[in-house]
């Protein structure tokens, strides 16, 4: 299919500790299509995360090639990755990993700030996202004067901001309780349906079951990949 | 667009924590407002002292000893005696107005009151030479010279320097013809100078002016020694044989050989200014240069509260990078920082150095003047100072990996 967002080939990467080596990720092949919602699950210490950082650009793998939208990112200099972080890329991290300082829409206009994006459509743009996730009334508010569904639900309009090809989440669910977690994957769920393409990593399986398909990990390689039995039949 | 958002983050660090910033930059407050106050101090030093040889007037040629240099030991000064003013008086067929000068700080006693002055000892020419002129009384005369007599001639200001607060009790006529005591030598008031003002040079506002021969024998204890010989033309046009004919008497009086290094110097207001100008330069640079390094210093500390920084928000710059900032824009962000920081310090350090420089004309009545291009200098100096000091750790942050940032706790 041409539609491809992310192609991996041989995707591989070494940690070098002194004199021993930690092959994180062993050789990855994968192709994710555009609207597809996957959930990369797998043990602690599979290589997810790693994964998921090349995936959006903030590591360069030791060897293999990643294509994004068709252009080969494995061999991009930094500023040009974090050009395509900018551009096609959002992140919701487990941490939130909001600027405890700074309101909430400041937080979600930063994307546009390194876009380059006027104040003034940088705020037009900024609140409507927060009014999509249901902050409509919480603009003005500092992070740590809200709640952890409240900040991952800022994290997740700041993702969308820049209108990015991709919405990376590494366990973004795994700093909320049962019923906020599902708050936010339903949020998930919402904007996947509306054509979102989203990779998940996640280590729970009511989590993963908001995909539509599931890719394990172990000891850095590929163990399964599956579609989730309700999702759509695309593949 | 994205420069002024970036400056506008770098503000708001600051801004967040304003007695942080206004601590870390105290280093350069003090560099600067030092750097201010010095050179203030010197200009106006320059200032006063320009405007005092202006006013010595242009035909006045002063006399000093020289230092001498014998065997490439640095010598004490060499000696100017009232014989030699004797000798250019007597052989300069009238050319030469001649004065000699011996001056000393005396204490001055009058009835109830007293005060500190300069105490001259000159001859009636002296008046001539500076254009000095009475208010009251009269000048000494050669008589009283010869006859080492205890009269004196008072500056302007002497009865209220005397006097103080209650300045009305002691009137110009009241002294004329009374008893002052100097060094506790009683002598007697014959006349008193109009003020000149300000710009006088050697006073003589402030000043008493005794017959040289009085000042030398009963006052200065013996001592035959001569701050200087003063000598003037009719005009300035003599200038040129004037100096010839002093070079001349001179060496003979000290008994030269052709040849030999002059163990005297003759000045005129241009010269004078220059060598002042020189010595004034060489001072304001050598204190500029110490305020130099209390502004290095305070670079120093702003580099060290800069990596401090940097290290607190770790975080903050792993997720401006993953939200897509390259590393010019972290770099820039910070750079701006250290700069604002110091530009904040410098202007600051200006304002105190403004009052600093007020407050040492107030109360110790030392002339200041704040020069433009000293404060342009300074500011830019700070200037200098934030990007220089900011650029390691600006570049410490940019060049962060944006995983491992996001991972710092
Ligand atoms: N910066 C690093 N330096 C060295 N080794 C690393 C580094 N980051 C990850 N590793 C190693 O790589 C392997 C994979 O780590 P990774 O964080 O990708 O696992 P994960 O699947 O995300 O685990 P978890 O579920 O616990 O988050 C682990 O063995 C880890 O110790
Ligand atoms: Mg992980």
């Amino acid at each position: 299919m041409n539609d491809v967002i992310i192609r991996t080939e041989g995707l591989k990467k070494d940690y070098v500790l002194g004199a021993e080596t930690v092959h994180a990720v062993r050789g990855v092949d994968l192709e994710i299509h555009r609207n597809e919602f996957v959930a990369v699950m797998g043990p602690s210490g599979s290589g997810k995360s790693t994964f998921m950082n090349m995936i959006g650009c903030l590591d360069t793998p030791t060897a293999g090639k990643y294509w994004l939208n068709g252009q080969l990112v494995s061999e991009l200099t930094d500023d040009e990755l974090a050009r395509v972080r900018n551009k096609a890329i959002g992140f919701v991290f487990q941490t939130f990993n909001l600027l405890p300082r700074a309101s909430a829409l400041h937080n979600v206009e930063l994307p546009l700030i390194y876009a380059g994006v006027g104040s003034r459509e940088r705020r037009r743009r900024a609140q409507e996202k927060l009014q999509m996730v249901g902050l409509g009334d919480r603009m003005e508010h500092k992070p740590p004067e809200m709640s952890g569904g409240q900040r991952q639900r800022v994290a997740v309009a700041r993702a969308l901001v820049n209108d990015p090809a991709l919405l990376l989440a590494d366990e973004p669910t795994g700093n909320l309780d049962s019923t906020t977690s599902q708050e936010v994957m339903e949020q998930l769920a919402a904007l996947n349906r509306e054509g979102q393409t989203i990779l998940l990593v996640t280590h729970e399986h009511d989590i993963a079951a908001y995909a539509k398909r599931q890719v394990h990990l172990r000891d850095g390689i590929i163990e399964k990949d599956f579609m989730n039995h309700h999702g759509g039949a695309e593949a | 667009m994205l420069i002024f958002e970036i400056i506008m983050v770098a503000m708001a660090a600051i801004r967040a924590n304003v007695l942080r910033a206004v601590l870390t930059t105290l280093g350069i407050i003090i560099g600067v407002a030092a750097v201010i106050a010095v050179v203030a101090l010197g200009q106006g030093a320059q200032r006063r002292v320009e405007a005092q040889i202006q006013s010595m007037g242009t035909n006045v040629l002063t006399i000093r000893p020289n230092w001498g240099h014998f065997g490439g030991v640095r010598n004490v000064a060499q000696r100017l005696y009232v014989r030699d003013a004797d000798a250019l008086k007597r052989e300069s067929n009238g050319l030469l107005t001649v004065s000699p000068v011996a001056s000393s700080g005396q204490q001055v006693t009058y009835s109830r009151w007293n005060a500190h002055a300069e105490i001259y000892g000159v001859w009636p020419e002296y008046f001539a030479i500076h254009d000095h002129h009475l208010a009251l009384g009269r000048y000494f005369t050669e008589g009283e010279l010869q006859g080492r007599r205890r009269v004196a001639v008072l500056g302007a200001n002497v009865l209220s320097n005397l006097a103080g607060q209650d300045s009305a009790a002691l009137t110009p006529e009241s002294i004329l013809g009374q008893t002052i005591q100097i060094r506790g030598v009683p002598f007697v008031v014959i006349g008193i100078l109009k003020a000149k003002g300000e710009s006088g040079f050697q006073g003589p506002d402030e000043d008493i002016f005794v017959p040289t021969s009085t000042a030398l024998y009963r006052l200065f204890g013996g001592r035959e020694r001569l701050s200087s010989i003063e000598v003037s033309t009719f005009s300035p046009k003599e200038q040129e044989q004037a100096y010839a004919q002093i070079d001349q008497i001179m060496r003979r009086q000290h008994r030269l050989r052709p040849g030999d290094d002059a163990d005297f110097q003759v000045f005129n207001a241009a010269q004078m200014m220059s060598t002042f100008n020189e010595t004034n330069k060489t001072l304001t640079y050598l204190l500029a240069g110490i305020a130099g390094i209390s502004l290095l210093v305070g670079g120093i500390g702003i580099m060290n509260i800069m990596l401090v920084s940097v290290t607190e928000r770790t975080r903050e710059i792993g997720v401006r990078k993953a939200l897509g900032a390259t590393r010019q824009n972290i770099m820039f962000q910070f750079l701006v920082e250290s700069l604002a920081l110091c530009v904040l310090g410098g202007v600051l350090g200006v304002g105190v150095g403004f009052l600093a420089a007020h407050l040492m004309t107030t109360f110790a009545q030392w002339q200041t003047y704040v020069a433009p291009y000293a404060v342009f200098t300074a500011l830019g100096f700070s200037a200098g100072v934030g990007l220089f000091f900011g650029m390691w750790p600006a570049r410490r942050a940019a060049r962060l990996d944006p995983i491992e940032a996001l991972r710092y706790e």
